[in-house]
């Protein structure tokens, strides 16, 4: 008796094995099939977004590949070194876009698109990536609602004003979801604070030649 | 799978056991996603597709997987494949991502799909599984249509939506303004309205059931002998 008992629990758990190795196999296969092509379609999206938010107007060099490694830093929440990119207009520098996390989202991490025009004026944010629930905290997508814009012409100013209204801020948002807009004024608010004690060495001449070649 | 028995497949899916106003299963993305008809579409959509591949996949080793690991093993396989199918979408169809991509983690924690493994795969053969997976999606599909529709209209005085995201920006006018100059209701557009405009659609939906059979009973009583179908 006891020798069946063992038996059975030892071919559910083989079998139980071999399907979650199967499962293993197949989701490595198509990670490692399709994350190229993912990365580029990224890319893809973010210079889109890149065009959205830095003026034509303010910029005559070659935005993509002016750029520059950003390191970790608690203030941008970025958890590997990040690219920003340059504007300049006659060579004098006028925006830059960095990239943010917003850690505390309601489902986790938003990405952010931050462009901050050298007088530490926001030309403009855009969302690279979130989960935030469908219908309702996605409002801070640029194609679902022009919420984001509201952060357009904004500088550091008071820290009190960097909070959404319900909180006594400047920043709307909409009923039923207030955890999301909360995240992300933050996190602009913290990236205006990167800008302001990084500003000089944001926007010096040299490149980095290591990034400048992975770049298209 | 002969004709009749996909008629009925479809008709349970559809009708008889819908997923939405009948077996009562996924809430929580129902609540969540049916503030405008086209996000209520687009997941329905989605988890219609997910369903007939997770029934097609699950249906043809049903009777190697041992009784006691049976939950485990199919949560793992709709897992993989929903993961699977996000990063095709992802990588080959990166406009379409950017719309439903959003909706796919919300599938694999809907319970629809692996109750109907459980009752449907589980006992039947891959064909059926497939139909019965897409039928019981499209039922959902449609709740979720009607659900967003009323939400979208009292909520924000549109239908349709967002429209543009999905079919492109040529879309756009196929946005209905139904009452123009509309301040937004927002009960209808916060959970508490999909409970609400939910219960009207079950009432709704009991309401035609006992109907049609008191129909049939007078029909029975009064004329037994004309009753050819």
């Amino acid at each position: 008796m006891r020798r069946t008992i063992a038996k059975a629990s030892l071919h559910t758990a083989l079998n139980l094995a071999v399907f979650a190795l199967i499962g293993t196999a197949i989701l490595a296969f198509t990670f490692a099939q399709t994350h190229e092509r993912i990365a580029q379609s990224e890319e893809a999206e973010k210079l889109k977004l890149i065009s959205q938010i830095v003026p034509q107007t303010l910029f005559d060099n070659d935005i993509i590949k002016d750029t520059l490694d950003i390191k970790t830093d608690a203030l941008l929440g970025n958890e590997d070194t990040t690219t920003a990119y340059r504007a300049r207009l006659g060579g004098e520098p006028s925006v830059i876009v960095l990239e943010a996390i917003a850690p505390d989202g309601y489902s986790g991490k938003i990405g952010l698109l931050i462009a901050i025009k050298s007088t530490g004026e926001l030309a403009g944010v855009r969302v690279l990536t979130h989960k935030e629930t469908p219908g309702l905290g996605d409002y801070i997508e640029i194609a679902r609602s022009p919420w984001i814009k509201g952060f357009d012409g904004k500088s550091q100013g008071q820290d009190a004003d960097w909070k959404v209204k319900k909180d006594g801020g400047q920043f709307d948002y909409m009923a039923g979801a207030t955890i999301t807009p909360r995240a992300v004024v933050k996190a602009v608010h913290k990236a205006l604070q990167y800008f302001a004690a990084h500003h000089d060495a944001l926007f010096a001449q040299k490149t980095t030649s290591a990034t400048q070649e992975l770049k298209p | 799978m002969n004709y009749q028995e996909l008629k009925d497949i479809l008709y349970n899916g559809v009708w008889k056991q819908n997923t939405g106003v009948v077996q009562l299963l996924g809430m929580c993305p129902i609540l969540a996603v049916s503030s405008s008809v086209v996000n209520g579409v687009s997941l329905g959509l989605a988890t219609s597709v997910v369903m007939a591949l997770s029934g097609a996949a699950i249906a043809p080793i049903r009777t190697v997987v041992p009784n006691e690991a049976r939950i485990p093993v199919f949560i793992l396989i709709i897992a993989v494949l929903v993961t699977v199918i996000q990063y095709l979408m992802n990588a080959y169809m990166y406009s379409l991502y950017v719309v439903l991509g959003i909706f796919i983690p919300l599938i694999v924690t809907n319970c629809i799909v692996l109750a109907r493994i459980e009752a449907f795969a589980a006992k039947n053969p891959p064909m059926q599984s497939a139909v019965d997976g897409f039928a019981m999606g499209l039922g959902l599909t449609a709740v979720l249509a009607v659900l967003g529709g009323v939400r979208e209209i009292f909520g924000h005085g549109t239908l349709l939506s967002g429209i543009d995201m999905a079919l492109g920006e040529s879309a756009k006018s196929l946005v209905i303004t139904v009452v123009p100059d509309y301040h937004g209701f927002l009960l209808a557009i916060l959970p508490p309205g999909a409970f609400i405009t939910l219960g009207m659609l079950i009432a709704t939906k009991n309401w035609l059931n006992l109907r049609a059979e008191a129909r049939a009973r007078t029909d029975a009583r009064q004329t037994p002998q004309e009753i050819t179908v």
